[in-house]
């Protein structure tokens, strides 16, 4: 098969793929590289359900071509847990029950975890803003809110 | 379609030249790769110009800053000299989609995509940016006003690339300021849009001032005459209420489901108040 040669880093590895100049990288992802945690909900870059971190910055993998994964480093849901161990923001997700059907999920743990990095102990507000990139149809995101203010408060020791 | 990743600006103005067919120029793609998926547009080939070193800094000099083409609009809120000098640039570019988005698109694609409700043009135009094109000709260096001509369209020659875009470094008591109005708090296209900049006297009183509107009129406005409207003055009422009714009519909106042509008219002159009070307090006024 022909196609654009890429090297980049998914999750510490290294990955070498060969993907078509359209094909965007969530298609890569999820089609080539059976990582289905990114998901497509809106294909255009307005729900944040295919986040993902890139370079050490949080994009919707929707918006970017597989192509110019080359020589960058790229951080998905399946690189969030330690293993068997999940991350607190994880954890608190279920204690919480911070979703129902699940489909934003990854999206949302990728932005929370990302929005966590830059500002440990964000107020409610903050929270509100720093994931109103990323859509949910079922919880109404109170729950969501809830369990990253609980992820907060346990990363502190409180 | 063929894809393309040139590593030095020279080589990106070259391939632009010689292509044929339809050719992008591919930065932060928060707009191309939406306009691909909906089919509005089918490019036979994408330049990706975040290779070119250059581009991906902002770059502070004795004149002031660069923001290169590739810089993602986050990069700008992270800057804090940017953020000092400009406040209102920044707020305005960081106004743009989401935090997803915001780590993706760039101020030139912004400008170039041709919208009259770019959150960023605005708060340039008011700032007296000027985008650095390269191209198959001399260098240039034009107003940033002066690049959008219609809503998509630009002045940029076939081959052309703004390689930057420059803000100038600020005289003392200098501030700016961008608002928009949005029925929601976040997450928008503006339905109106406002950016301010002005410097004071010793005194307090305006000296220099831009005002520019946004989503009003087919592209962003630079208003003279809402400018002139405070210059020479503190912002007292009479003041501001000249400021507003300047902007309002300079307004050409049309009427859609977003806001009727009264009400982009009337919040035209709410916002550059608002907006210009902002910049005043930024430029130390008491």
């Amino acid at each position: 098969m022909s196609g654009i040669a890429v090297s980049t880093t998914i999750n510490g590895d290294d990955v070498e793929y060969l993907c078509q100049a359209e094909e965007t990288l969530l298609d890569v992802l999820r089609d080539r590289l059976e990582l289905t945690g990114a998901k497509e909900g809106c294909g255009t870059g307005d729900c944040g359900a295919c986040s993902v971190m890139f370079d050490g910055r949080l994009v919707c993998s929707c918006l970017v071509l597989g192509a110019e994964a080359d020589g960058c480093e790229i951080e998905t849901i399946e690189g969030m847990a330690n293993g068997e161990e999940l991350h607190p923001l994880q954890t608190k997700f279920i204690e919480h029950a911070a979703l129902q059907c699940g489909i934003c999920t990854p999206g949302f743990l990728i932005a929370a975890k990302d929005l966590l990095e830059r500002n440990p102990n964000p107020t409610e507000e903050e929270i509100r803003f720093g994931l109103a990139g990323n859509l949910c149809r079922c919880t109404g995101y109170d729950k969501i809110v809830r369990a990253m203010q609980d992820t907060v408060k346990e990363m502190k020791g409180v | 379609m063929q894809y393309e990743r040139p590593s030095s600006l020279k080589d990106a103005v070259d391939i632009l030249s010689k292509a044929k067919g339809s050719a992008h120029i591919l930065a932060g793609g928060s707009d191309l790769l939406v306009k691909m998926k909906g089919d509005f547009v089918e490019p036979d080939l994408i330049v990706d110009i975040k290779s070119i070193k250059s581009l991906n800094e902002i770059k502070k000099t004795a004149k002031g800053f660069t923001i290169g083409a590739s810089v993602p609009c986050a990069a700008m809120g992270e800057h804090a000299g940017l953020k000092k000098a400009w406040p209102g640039v920044v707020e305005a570019a960081n106004l743009i989609g989401s935090k997803q988005v915001q780590g993706r698109c760039t101020v030139v694609g912004n400008l170039c995509n041709a919208s009259p409700a770019a959150d960023s043009v605005p708060a340039l135009v008011a700032a007296g940016a000027k985008a650095v094109i390269a191209g198959p000709g001399r260098r240039r260096t034009v107003a940033v006003e002066k690049i959008v001509t219609a809503p998509g369209r630009t002045s940029l020659k076939k081959g052309e690339i703004i390689d930057s875009i420059q803000l100038e470094k600020r005289p003392k008591n200098s501030g700016d300021a961008y608002l928009r109005f949005i029925p929601r708090t976040e997450m928008d296209i503006a339905v109106v849009s406002a950016g301010v900049s002005l410097t004071l006297d010793a005194k307090g009183v305006v000296k220099t001032a831009r005002v520019a509107l946004g989503a009003v009129a087919p592209t962003v406005l630079l208003v003279k005459e809402a400018a002139k409207a405070i210059i020479g003055t503190k912002l007292e009422k009479a003041a501001m209420e000249n400021l507003a009714a300047a902007c309002s009519k300079a307004c050409s909106p049309i009427d859609d489901k977003r806001g009727t042509i009264e009400f982009r008219e009337e919040v035209s002159g709410v916002l550059a108040k608002r907006a210009a009070k902002i910049a005043y307090k930024r430029a130390g006024a008491k």
